[in-house]
């Protein structure tokens, strides 16, 4: 356990920057971030915490509401709700994976409960664990990561990994925003919790989520995987960030002229919208929702009515105009790729966890819905929170060992180009948000995109930040960048339809792409098919 | 968008400007905080929850600012809606958390789902 003394040692502050010393840093403050450090520091290291805002409202998680794949150690209830996602994932999930999820998750969901988390009873009395108030549950989560000693650094992006001769991890730089200099931390192992990337599309909490720890993993050589289902859109107004699909199950949709489209459907159906939207407006009603399920959404999840309520709009009784929103990798399955059961990647010292991981190892496909990246988050941090302070523990003291810095696109000046992330960021957005180039995939369309976007890295990669205030943006965009042509090598590698990825050339799914999809690389970006693991057990649930 | 901070009720604790995720805010120096940034404001209501002086308003437009008056907010009602309705601070006991409700808002949904759509348009909204 931790004690007063184990916190992480503030170095020397040189160059206007702020130096500590730590066991495990961890890259990200949302739901995986703080229970990988709060896992850290229980298992005895020195850990600081720096998330790009401020750990406790950051991310996808503090600003809605969750659902958590809690479910009650009954063996049947276990078995039906690891059998119900398989077809939906398209048949790449890994039971082993899916049970310690189920197990880790009902575990500190009751870890929750006991540090203070007002879970509220039913009518009977019975706890309930399977979903969670985002600010609430992050506003205790900041509380307990500090009384586990961590030291946080708030409005602090990391900007690039640092890793020693041997190619180990060795901390990671970064921009103290508010304070206007930098930050480095020198760290035995470094746990990466940014998030997934949602395109700067303003899904709701989501803008702080641009695929920065992917980049930076890449540039110290980490892979990737599943990264073609990364093509989630939510249902929103359309001039509003709350993304909440499922209220959507009580919508009409209708066009222009007020006729319903036929099929269009929050589930099964969204497809259809994606295609009236191209050709013009559409308008949602919850006109199916009775009375008592109206009180329902509104006392469940009382940020959803906010647009309505301050553009004077009921969502029950009027029409409103919707968007779908890319939710990218956020919602998507893809991420870094992991190695074992500690969370680790394919670099020395560096572990991943969230929506910054893979899901496919318990979501195959297709996500759906938060419960299960809400599980995952809790279970891979705790797990690359402990593998973290393990590695850190075995290294032994690293007094005298130099670090280099990793960064690459946006830090070193090549050409003397400069870079605009603004721009850049929007250029990105015109390949990853239209449904005709993301949602609906063909071979002609994503090699052209590809072509544009690998034309967009050339010259990224030879230009430098203009100046300190266009770093970050800088950063961003590129990563941004970095996860278009991940998303889109491996969307040209699966030649077939499966969970979240459809192709208009390959509409059907195909035995022969029954693997896993590896991606990684900057200027050369490459995929190559890894078999599934779990292969007996898919064959099997067929 | 971030679009109002009510000068008379702002109390200048600096929690918006700690709290924003995006970092829209700065410190002014009259004490009241700056919208510095609020092109970068991704409009998730975060600074509304945490201001205790409900002088906060995010307008709902996410995509572009909109012109907002200061009277009409104020008569609105809107100001300290979303921290009173998520029961948080002095509202814990009169709105607790009801977010287990989605349970049986999911199940309804997974019902409606199963069964062919009857449309049955015009269930009036009772707030």
């Amino acid at each position: 356990m931790t004690n007063s003394s184990g916190r992480a040692e503030k170095l020397s502050s040189s160059a206007g920057s702020i130096v500590f010393d730590a066991d495990v840093l961890v890259l990200g403050g949302g739901p995986a971030g703080t229970w990988a450090a709060i896992s850290a520091a229980e298992h005895g290291a020195r850990v600081v915490l720096a998330d790009k805002g401020f750990c406790g409202t950051s991310g996808a998680t503090a600003a809605a509401g969750t659902g958590v794949w809690y479910v009650d150690p009954v063996p049947e209830r276990r078995e039906a709700a690891m059998a119900s996602r398989e077809k939906l994932g398209g048949y790449l999930q890994d039971r082993r994976w899916m049970a310690r999820v189920l197990d880790q998750t009902y575990a500190q969901s009751n870890q929750l409960a006991e540090w203070g988390y007002p879970y509220p009873a039913d009518e009977d009395g019975k706890p309930q664990r399977n979903s969670l108030q985002g600010p609430e549950y992050m506003r205790l989560m900041r509380k307990r990561t500090k009384q586990a000693g961590v030291t946080i650094l708030d409005h602090s992006p990391a900007l690039e990994l640092l890793v020693d001769g041997n190619g180990v991890v060795a901390g990671a730089a970064g921009l103290r925003r508010q304070k206007g200099d930098r930050w480095a931390v020198n760290a035995k192992a470094v746990v990466i919790a940014t998030g997934g990337c949602a395109f700067l599309s303003k899904t709701l909490g989501s803008n702080v989520l641009t695929g920065d720890g992917y980049l930076l993993a890449a540039e110290a050589g980490a892979e990737f995987t599943s990264m073609e289902f990364s093509n989630a859109y939510a249902i929103s107004p359309a001039f509003g960030s709350v993304t909440k699909t499922l209220f959507y199950s009580w919508a009409s949709f209708t066009d222009e002229q007020g006729s319903v489209i036929p099929g269009a459907s929050s589930k099964g159906g969204r497809s259809v919208i994606a295609r009236a939207l191209r050709k013009g407006p559409v308008y949602a009603q919850l006109d199916q929702a009775q009375a008592e399920t109206q009180r329902h959404m509104r006392a469940s999840q009382p940020n959803f009515f906010l647009p309505f309520d301050r553009t004077g709009i009921d969502p029950f009784t009027e029409r409103f105009p919707i968007t779908l929103r890319l939710e990218g990798t956020v919602r998507g399955t893809g991420g870094l790729r992991i190695v074992d059961d500690s969370c680790a990647t394919t670099v020395p010292g560096l572990y991943a966890a969230g929506d910054a991981a893979t899901r496919e190892l318990i979501c195959g496909g297709f996500t759906g819905s938060g419960s299960h990246n809400a599980a995952w988050a809790m279970s891979s941090g705790y797990w690359a929170g402990q593998g973290a302070a393990e590695f850190a523990r075995q290294l032994g003291t690293t007094i005298g060992r130099q670090a280099f810095r990793r960064g690459t696109v946006g830090l070193r000046s090549g050409s003397g180009q400069p870079m605009h992330g603004g721009a850049l960021a929007r250029s990105v957005q015109d390949e990853v948000f239209p449904y005709e180039l993301n949602y609906f995939r063909e071979a002609g369309r994503l090699g052209d995109s590809l072509r544009r976007l690998d034309g967009l890295w050339s010259e990224a990669s030879n230009a430098a930040a203009s100046d300190e205030q266009e770093l970050l943006r800088a950063r961003e965009a590129a990563a941004m960048l970095a996860t278009a042509r991940w998303m889109y090598r491996s969307a040209l590698a699966r030649q077939e339809s499966r969970g979240m990825h459809r192709r208009d050339d390959y509409p059907e799914p195909d035995d022969r792409y029954l693997h896993l999809v590896t991606t990684g690389g900057l200027d050369d970006v490459w995929t190559s098919a890894r078999p599934l693991v779990s292969a007996q057990y898919s064959e099997a649930a067929e | 968008m971030i679009e109002l901070i009510v000068a008379e009720r702002c109390t200048d604790c600096g929690a918006c400007i700690e709290v924003c995720p995006a970092n829209v805010l700065d410190p002014g120096r009259d004490g009241l905080p700056i919208l510095a940034r609020v092109e970068d404001c991704q409009t998730c209501f975060m600074c509304e929850l945490y201001c205790r002086a409900d002088a906060i308003y995010v307008a709902p437009d996410c995509d572009r600012r909109v012109s907002v008056s200061k009277d009409e907010v104020l008569a609105s009602g809107r100001l300290g809606q979303y921290r009173k309705h998520s029961g948080w601070d002095e509202w814990a006991e009169h709105f607790p958390n009801e977010q287990w409700l989605m349970e049986a808002v999911f199940r309804r949904a997974a019902e409606a789902a199963a069964q062919p759509k009857a449309r049955k348009p015009g269930v009036t909204g009772q707030k």
